[in-house]
């Protein structure tokens, strides 16, 4: 059990999301960042559908009920447990009593708390993510709010000292500014003017404060189409990038609704939705051309260091239970 | 030249040719050519089932004459896979769902129908007469879609086709009576819509804990029938 002290609106139960749902209108939901995400079930772990709470407005406070091993990642941030300072990527112990304070982050927008054994509240339609549209999933369809208590599943002996190298640093993600995201053209592509499409590849969209876990509206010079298109509603998928009547585009993300009627010019590649997920308002992102087989490649790199990982922390879970003399945590789990 | 972009360069066509396009790399989105009619819906929903035999499907979505295919691993070849549909599509016969038919009482007008007025401006047709067209048609679930249990509506008689709000109203609440161009529809959830409101239902479209979570299936036929007017 964890026990919400201090949180502000919008931080949720995440799992990978709702998948088979979307004929009844019910979007994905998930983590906005799933590489994040799977890095903290793989540390712990967790079976990867393991749930985890996504936290997305600092200062997050929560007390640990019970011996819990966990970690936050997707973030670099202030992180203290009982006022010791302790790295993100990276798994320790709670002890029952013991305070963990997620502080504003200095580098992503959304930090993943994961718990071994994972958040542990009710499958509503195949998933233990928040619905916030439908008020269901997750902790009772809502944000947490201060005094929720949340129950956390089955774990085994307790871990520690070991960690990931974060994916930015791993994949060798440039620190610039801008995000770079790889985006293949999409349906209404040759709909806009040959200048839209040109300026849609060159420009800088800054992310606006309307952004959110729905989507993300974009500012810059506006893109036109050749003449108005009148849509009829089609189905829509998380990094599809829209262009609404006024220009600017929106890429929906994962509580998008399941359907949508603007022109839709690209969509940004699965590889890199999650630079997306942490990209914060504010900040400016450029979309590279793209094509299928390269956006199928492109997830390779994420996988092989996801493998990696599961590799190290198996190899350091083994070490730590033979320095404490424990035997395996999940006997029925091959190593 | 690769496949999916080979898919967006036949959007340009124009005539009888469905457009096939990739969504990323793992959705692929069919669209039927030609008019927003019962047939190409009941063609849309042949597709779906043939494409329920495919090993590599992981959701099947349709919209309004329209069908988003999303697969659990990206296909190798989209153009492939963009071929076996085309195919489909001109040897399948429509496939028709009985549907069950729901009897549905709206109270129409007054604070919740607030958008009668508009609808009535729009057309030039008295809230009287838009009420006895909108009770007169035989709807078909197209869709469900949107919001969780939204049903896209056929058979909004043309007359009172009214387009979206350019002001949204922030909060209608669930069980709105509503018209949105050529749809007609009844909002699944409170929360912000475009949608003119023109009378309100209590019945709940959606409840996760519920068997069937959605009221509305593809197929359903709904009549609406006047419980009370307030103008």
């Amino acid at each position: 059990m964890i026990t919400i002290l201090e949180t502000a609106p919008l931080n949720t139960v995440q799992d990978k999301g709702r998948s088979g749902y979307r004929n009844l209108g019910v979007g994905t939901s998930g983590v906005m960042d799933p590489l994040a995400f799977q890095v903290g079930n793989v540390l712990l772990d967790n079976d990867p559908s393991a749930a985890c709470i996504e936290v997305q407005t600092f200062p997050f406070v929560i007390r640990f009920d019970d011996i819990t091993s966990f970690a936050v990642t997707g973030i670099d941030a202030p992180i203290a447990l009982n006022g010791r300072p302790i790295l993100p990527w990276s798994v320790e112990t709670a002890a029952p009593g013991d305070v963990l304070h997620v502080d504003m982050p200095t580098v992503g927008a959304r930090g993943y708390l994961c718990v071994a054994g994972g958040i542990d509240v009710p499958v509503v339609l195949g998933s233990r993510s928040t619905q916030l549209r439908g008020s269901f999933g997750g902790h009772e369809g809502r944000f947490l709010a201060v005094g929720d208590q949340i129950a956390t599943g089955p774990q085994g002996a307790p871990l520690s000292g070991y960690g990931a190298v974060p994916p930015t640093v791993a994949l060798g993600l440039a620190k610039d500014e801008t995000v770079t995201l790889r985006a293949i053209p999409a349906t209404d592509y040759l709909l806009f003017t040959e200048s839209a499409r040109q300026r849609f590849w060159e420009t800088a969209w800054r992310i606006t404060p309307q952004s959110n876990r729905v989507g993300y509206r974009l500012s810059g010079t506006p893109l036109t189409l050749i003449k108005p298109v009148e849509l009829r509603s089609y189905g829509i998928v998380s990094g599809i990038i829209q262009v609404p009547p006024a220009g600017e585009p929106i890429v929906q993300l994962a509580e998008a609704n399941t359907a949508g009627g603007y022109p839709r010019i690209a969509t940004v590649i699965e590889a890199d939705l999650w630079c997306l997920g942490q990209a914060r308002i504010g900040r400016s992102i450029r979309f590279v051309e793209c094509d299928h087989q390269a956006g199928v490649a492109a997830t390779g790199a994420a996988a092989a260091y996801l493998e990696n990982l599961r590799s190290m922390a198996d190899y350091y879970r083994k070490s730590t239970l033979r320095r404490n003399g424990g035997a395996s945590p999940r006997p029925d789990r091959p190593a | 030249m690769s496949a999916d972009r080979l898919n967006v360069l036949e959007q340009g066509q124009t005539g009888g040719s469905p457009v096939i396009s990739m969504i990323g790399t793992r959705a692929m989105l069919f669209e039927a050519p030609g008019a927003f009619t019962m047939v190409e819906q009941q063609r849309i929903w042949a597709l779906m089932e043939h494409a329920r035999s495919r090993t590599d499907m992981e959701e099947l979505i349709p919209g309004v004459t329209n069908l988003m295919l999303v697969f659990s691993h990206p296909p190798e070849r989209p153009d492939h896979v963009a071929a076996w549909l085309r195919q489909a599509w001109q040897s399948l016969p429509p496939h028709q769902i009985p549907g069950r038919l729901f009897e549905i009482g709206v109270c129409y007008g007054g604070a919740l129908g607030s958008d009668l007025a508009a609808v009535a401006a729009h057309t030039g047709l008295s809230p009287r007469k838009i009420i006895d067209l909108h009770q007169a048609g035989a709807y078909t679930v197209c869709a469900v879609a949107s919001a969780p249990g939204f049903a896209y509506l056929h058979g909004l008689d043309s007359r009172i086709a009214t387009p979206r709000k350019s002001v949204p109203s922030m909060n209608m609440p669930a069980g709105t009576v509503t018209i949105g161009g050529m749809q007609a529809g009844i909002s699944s959830l409170s929360g912000p819509n475009g949608w003119n409101s023109i009378g309100f239902t209590e019945i709940c479209l959606f409840d996760p804990r519920r068997d069937s979570p959605s009221l509305f299936a593809i197929g359903d036929r709904i009549r609406f029938y006047q419980k009370s007017i307030e103008l």
